[in-house]
Parts: C-alpha cells; structure tokens; sequence
C-alpha cells in the first residue's frame, strides 16, 4: 500500500502551518520527517488521520492506496484509524488512559474494527505483548498504566497501534520521553516490525541522531514546507539547504561522537 | 571542541582541596504504607555516593531516570536532607536549613533547571527574576544595571528585562534562567538536563554560551544531564549513576571512550550518533 | 510596579468586568447613602397603600403592609455589603488557614488536615447555621459565620491543591537556590500564583453568602423582622406570589444580578492580572533568533 501526499497546505488562522508538502511513502519504506518544533511536521501527521485541530483548514490531496482522504467524512476515516493507519505518539505518560488495563487498551482496536469477543482479544493482546518486549505478557496485560515504567508504556503504545498490522505506522516523536537504552530498543523495535510485516512507516522528528538509526529517506521541513529531501545518508554527508546544514552542524556539536 | 584541563593551564588556581565535595551520600524514601499493618516501602534513591567538584573543574552526572542523579545534585546544594552523609564547600560544611544560615553557599551557586517554560515564575518580570538572587542574597551595587549587564550576556537585550516569561521562547527562558544563575557571581554553575527541552540549533547555541560563560567567568560546572553527547562537550570528569550508586567514575574521554563497568558500556552503545 | 492599577485598568476593559464593577459601585454607594437618606422610610408601614403599583411616590410600588419597596432594598443594600463582605473575609481566613496547615507542615499533620478538610466539606451549611441559631438565637451573625465556614472549607480544599502545585514548580526550586528562605518564597512566589484562584473562590464565596443569607432569613435563621434584607423581602413577598407576582421580582433582581456581578467581577480580575492574557504575540529579540 502506498501513502500519497500531493501539495498539502494546513492553514490555521490565516498561517500556513504546512506549505504545498508533497510525498510518496511506498510499502516496506521508512520515511522521516525531520525539523524543530513549529516546522509543521506533526500536524502533517495529524492531517494524514484527519485529527487536525479545531479551525485547522487542509487542501491538497492525501491518498492511500489511491482512496482520496482529504474531505472524507470522520466516519469514514474513523474506520481507517486503528485499523489501516496505526499510530504512536510522544508522550507515554498521556498516550495510555490511566482507568484502563494495558490488555484493554491493547485489544481496543480489535474489538472496535473486528469484533472480537473479550476472550479473543485477550488473547490476542497477550500475543501482542510479547510481540513488543513486554515481559510477562500473560501477566501484564491485567496492570494499569501507572505500573509500567516509560519504556514498558511505550511499547504498549506499539503494541496497541500494531495489533490491527496495519498498512501504514505514523510514530511521532515516539522515542523522545524515553531512556537512551530504552530508546534504542524501541527504534530496534520499530525496524524490525515493519521489515517483518512490510507496512511503510512515516517517522516525524527533530532529532537527527535518532533519523539516522530508523529512516531509509528524509524530508527536512522548515516553517511548514519541505527545504530539501533525499536519503538520510547523503542529508548528513553532504546537506544542500542551509536549514538542513543548520541541522547537521548542531547535531555534531552536541551530540556524542564515538571516535 | 574540548576545553583545556583545569590543572595545566592556571597553576595559580589550583585548589587546596576540591571546591564542593560530598562524602557517603545516601538519601531513602520511605514511600506511604499501604496497609496499617506493614511499614511502607523504602526506595533507595541514592546509596553511599562520593563526588567532588574541583575548582574550574566541570564534572558532569550521567545516568537514566530513576538513577539518583537528580537526588545528588539536589543534596550537593542543600535543597534536600541527606538519609547520611556530608557536604561541604570550600571546606565548610553545608546542611539544609533556615536560608540565612546558608546564604553564603547560594552566593557562590547558581542553578539552571531543565524545563524553560516551568523555571520561570510567570507573574514576575523578566528582570525582577533575574534580580532575585541580588536582592535576597543582599548583594551589593546597582542592581539594575547588573542585571541590564547579564541579560547582554547572555545574549538578549536589557530592554528584555521589563518583559513576561510568556513572550519568550524556549532558548529566551533559557538564557533568562542562566543570568539569574549567574548574576550574582557565584564560582560553581549547576546545570539539571538544561538542554533536554531546546530543539537542537537552539541546544547548540545554548551550549556555546555555557562553555562561554564558564570560560569567561572561571566557573567551576556540575552538569546532570541523560545526554552523553552533552557531556562529552562540556565535562572533564564524568560520573555514571545507575540505580542510585554511582558504578563508574572518571576523565570523561576516558569513561565514556573505553567504559569499563558493563551498564557504561551499554549506556554508550545506545547512543545515536550521526557519523 | 503598577500592577494593581494594571489590573484594575484590565477589569474596567473587559465589558463583563466593567458593567459588574459598576452594579457593585451602585450597590455600595446605596448601602452608603441609605444610612442617611432613602425615598421613604423603609419601615413605614401603610396598610391602605398596600400593593401599590411602582409609581412617583413608591418606585418600586409597595408590598402587603404598605413599605416602600424600592427604600427597603435601598435600606437592605447595607446588610448585603456587610454579610458578603464578612462571610468572605472569613472564607479567606478558614480557608487559607486550613490550606496553609494542610500543605506548609510536617506530614502528619499535612495527611491529618488533609482528612479533616473532607470531612468538613460533607457538612451542609444549612446544618451549621441551624445548630448556631439554636444555641445563639438567628441573626446576621450566624449567617456570616455559617456561610462564611461552609465555603472556606471549600476554598481550603482548592487552594490547598493549588498551593502543593505551585511549591512543585520549578521557580520555586530555583527561587530557593537563589537564597530565598521559607517566608520569602511564600510571599514572592507562592501567594501571587495561587491568587487568581483565591480571587475567583472569594467572589464565589461572596455571592453564596448572599444567597445564604437570603436562604436563612426566609427560614427565619437570620437576620431579625427589624433588618432589612432582600432575603426577607423576598420571603415576605413570595407568600402572595398566586395573587402578586411581580413584587417577587425586585429582590430577586435585586440578588441575582448582585451574585453575577461578584462572579464576573471574579472572573475579570483572574483574568486581567494574569500576565500571560496581557500580551499574546511574543517579542523577538534583536540579538537572538530563538
């Protein structure tokens, strides 16, 4: 399946917070969004689920698999979310509600797009947990949220958004509230899940350290629109657009260097 | 960019002892009971810890969360009562307690937390911030002009003295917090993870100026801090806290390059870099 | 600094803010005048102009006995001032005090407050007030003391969440490495954060006491038949309320537009102080980008 984005512009209040953005993300491909905060990478993301904030206008087209998005009624997209379109978020702590066991949260989509049974999609929440790392899974799926550690929420999270194998897994800034172990590991996590099952990842972030270990391609966005694109490799090797050099000299001066 | 050791350049100052030391540093919680009949939990936050900070000298606390780094920061500058152990600063000792008592040690500290939008106090100008620690630690001189000087220094204008927090952006409230830490001239700049909220140009300017004004006002710096690409920037010596003890201590080229204890080794190979 | 003249100039702005302080302007400077000079007098009673339409000589027309209503409110402005403003001085103090004890001291007594305040929020003010009137006799001061406890319980119970908000801020932490000690803290920092919470809960505190007032002297725990009050003029008169019904609709009035002009005045004041509603756009700075 295939994520198109033609010409997306979001205003808010009369400001275009994303300026004629234009992508293709196939199958089996991880792509990045990188820029600091206000660059418009979020809210591209927000706009590919149709969650964009009150008084946010969007025109352009987003495509998946050919099906127009923009415009769709919410019914419709909401049919989309959870099931076509996983999701992670940044923040553990506000992604999980705190009244619902992680087993719950976990097998929510499946319950919601698929109707399983409660015994069906424990089961399969189990399942799910030890696909992402969780130990105990037999056991964690009857905690509550506030008894995991960050890491452990996070990979809930990943689990929920994956339960449905969805076609496409948008993750913003999903490793930013975590540990650097833990952060590695879910990145690990990450690539390995979408190799395994093919779906096309868009990645957003500022952190270019953090691109490099998990995105094939990047887009580097500036006050909402794309200065320049390519593959990782080459945007930290030889970076075109000042924005981008801007990047890479800031992430050298303040990031380890190993030799 | 590393900056020369603090022994080969200025032989005139060298310390007789370490600037701040503490000694056996150990701080438990006990965390509320939950039934009548058994005494609640007890959480270790940091356990028998040495640490000593030398004159000119920038030493920095690396660890995850829950390591004990914060809780040590926290009793190296009497902001919290240690389970045991001491602290002292130029030899004397330092304690949590009535803040007449302690003035003469937040003379010569200052601090710089990590979160720009909540260091602030929202209801008060730009410049009252700024001038608190003149006017509580009773500095003497003009202290408008003082604090007009620091903002310069640090980068903003004087003007930004009559402004709210809330018309600044991240990197402004930053570099805000800074002046205050620094404005009444202290020798020793603590920094909690000040970078970790910045976007990455903003962070590398920051940084630069750290490195400025520790270099132009012969500050000694005790930096906390999760991100070891920080740290190799600004640290001489580095110690890594797990779990509240502290397992590995050193030269921060030599820690962090050929780390010996397991968790420093796996601390470093998790690190994402860009070369 | 300026900052109280700021934020009065930032209530007078704002049009609920304005048209509140000028509704309480009247009201005060009614409760002034009417020590010296109403209409007619308030307690006269005149059985043949009973139930006199508002006229020239009666504005607000007459009620059964044949009192002037439009004195009687005038004359009953005076009792409102006094019991909101002493039922709300005692919610602050009640409130602030029990805060303070729950959140300022050692952990025992914090948790030991902390009970006791939720164990007092359970006790209705209706309770409270017949209790007293019971062992004092009704009078205004039972009303003040009643309602002035049952809602600074209440004010303790959200200040005291507010006050361990702020002590957990950052500015606080800094505030201290700065040299500030206890009182320092509490003075600069602490009560001016928690003040826009405060100023909306006195306001609410003020008109619930109005409301109780009127509440109680209708229940006969209040002020005595020889005080004025809207409450007991609204009691008097809505025993005819079959057979007069729009007499009903002076004090009524009269007390529904006094408790929203406290609430919005509340409001507006929290608004106009905080600095962040001051200026929206932020400043770049010459020298600096970010």
């Amino acid at each position: 399946m295939t994520l198109e984005i033609d010409r997306l512009t979001v205003t808010i209040g009369g400001r275009r917070v994303v300026d004629d953005l234009s992508l293709e993300l196939p199958a089996g491909r991880r792509l990045g969004l990188i820029g600091e905060s206000g660059s418009g990478k979020s809210l591209t993301t927000l706009a590919v689920l149709g969650l964009l904030p009150a008084g946010a206008e969007a025109t352009g087209s987003i495509r998946l698999d050919g099906r127009e998005l923009v415009g769709l009624p919410d019914r419709e997209l909401a049919r989309l979310r959870g099931r076509v379109v996983g999701t992670v978020f940044q923040d553990p702590r506000t992604s999980l509600d705190p009244v619902m066991t992680v087993g719950r949260q976990i097998s929510e989509p499946l319950r919601l797009h698929e109707g399983l049974s409660r015994r069906e999609a424990r089961a399969r929440a189990v399942e799910a947990a030890a696909e992402v790392g969780l130990p105990e899974p037999e056991q964690i799926v009857d905690r509550w949220p506030h008894q995991l550690s960050g890491g452990q929420r996070q990979r809930v999270v990943i689990a929920t958004a994956l339960i449905t194998r969805p076609a496409l897994l948008l993750a913003d800034e999903p490793t930013t509230a975590l540990d650097v172990t833990t952060q590695a590991e879910v990145l690990a996590l990450f690539g390995r899940l979408v190799d395994e099952r093919g779906a096309a990842l868009l990645f957003v972030t500022h952190d270019l350290a953090v691109l490099s270990r998990v995105a094939d391609d990047a887009l580097v966005l500036s006050h909402g629109r794309v200065v320049e694109r390519g593959p990782v490799a080459r945007l930290l090797q030889a970076p075109g657009h000042p924005v981008t050099r801007g990047l890479v000299e800031a992430t050298r001066a303040t990031t380890w260097r190993a030799s | 960019m590393t900056r020369p050791g603090s022994l080969s350049d200025e032989p005139g100052e060298q310390a007789a002892g370490p600037l701040l030391r503490g000694r056996g540093l150990t701080r438990t919680f006990t965390l509320p009971r939950r039934s009548p009949f058994q005494p609640g939990p007890v959480r270790h936050a940091l356990i028998d810890a040495d640490l000593d900070v030398g004159a000119g000298e920038s030493v920095a606390l690396i660890g995850e969360s829950g390591s004990g780094k914060s809780t040590l920061v926290r009793l190296l500058l009497a902001l919290d009562s240690p389970s045991a152990g001491s602290v002292t600063f130029d030899g004397r000792p330092v304690a949590p307690g009535r803040a007449a008592g302690l003035r003469w040690f937040r003379r010569q500290t200052g601090v710089v937390l990590q979160d720009p939008y909540s260091s602030l106090d929202p209801r008060m100008l730009v410049g009252d911030t700024v001038a608190e620690p003149l006017q509580h630690l009773g500095v003497p001189g003009d202290h408008p002009a003082m604090v007009g000087d620091v903002l310069e220094r640090v980068g903003l204008g004087r003007r930004d003295a009559e402004r709210w927090p809330h018309e600044l952006s991240g990197g402004q409230r930053q570099r805000v917090a800074l002046a205050r830490a620094v404005v009444h001239g202290p020798r020793l700049l603590v920094g909690d993870e000040p970078m970790s909220a910045l976007d990455v140009t903003v962070r590398a300017q920051i940084l630069g100026l750290l490195q400025e004004l520790r270099d132009d006002l012969g500050l000694s710096l005790l930096l906390v801090s999760h991100d070891i690409g920080l740290v190799q920037h600004l640290a001489d010596r580095v110690a890594v806290l797990r779990d509240g003890s502290i397992v590995e201590q050193g030269a921060t080229d030599d820690v962090l390059r050929r780390p010996r204890h397991p968790y420093t080794q796996s601390l470093v190979a998790a690190v994402p870099t860009i070369d | 600094m300026s900052r109280g003249r700021g934020t009065l100039a930032g209530v007078l702005r704002r049009p609920a803010g304005a048209a509140a302080v000028a509704w309480l302007g009247l009201v005060a400077a009614c409760a002034l005048v009417s020590r010296v000079w109403t209409p007619l007098d308030p307690f006269t009673t005149d059985p043949y102009s009973a139930w006199a339409p508002p006229s020239a000589a009666h504005w607000a027309g007459t009620d059964a006995v044949g009192r002037d209503i439009a004195s009687y409110l005038m004359a009953a402005t005076g009792t409102t001032v006094v019991v909101a403003v002493s039922a709300g001085l005692v919610a602050l103090v009640v409130g602030l005090g029990l805060a303070a004890l729950g959140s300022l001291t050692a952990r025992w007594v914090r948790d030991s407050v902390a009970v006791l305040i939720d164990v007092l929020v359970a006790f209705p003010t209706l309770l409270v007030a017949m209790a007293l009137a019971a062992a004092f006799g009704g009078s205004l001061a039972v009303v003040v003391v009643a309602a002035g406890v049952g809602y600074g319980v209440t004010i303790a119970r959200v200040s005291r969440a507010e006050i361990r908000r702020v002590l957990r801020e950052d500015y606080v932490t800094a505030a201290r490495a700065s040299g500030l000690g206890q009182l320092a803290v509490l003075r600069r920092h602490l009560l001016p954060n928690i003040a826009p919470v405060l100023v909306v809960q006195l306001s609410l505190a003020m008109a619930t006491s109005i409301l109780a007032e009127a509440g109680l002297s209708f229940l006969g725990y209040g002020a005595s038949a020889e005080t004025a009050s809207w409450g007991r003029l609204l009691s008097d008169l809505q025993r005819y309320l079959g057979v007069h019904p729009w007499t009903v609709v002076w004090p009524g009035l009269a007390i529904t537009l006094t408790v929203l002009a406290l609430n919005l005045l509340g409001d507006a004041i929290r608004d106009a102080a905080d600095p962040r509603l001051r200026t929206r756009t932020p400043v770049p700075t010459p020298e600096v980008t970010s």
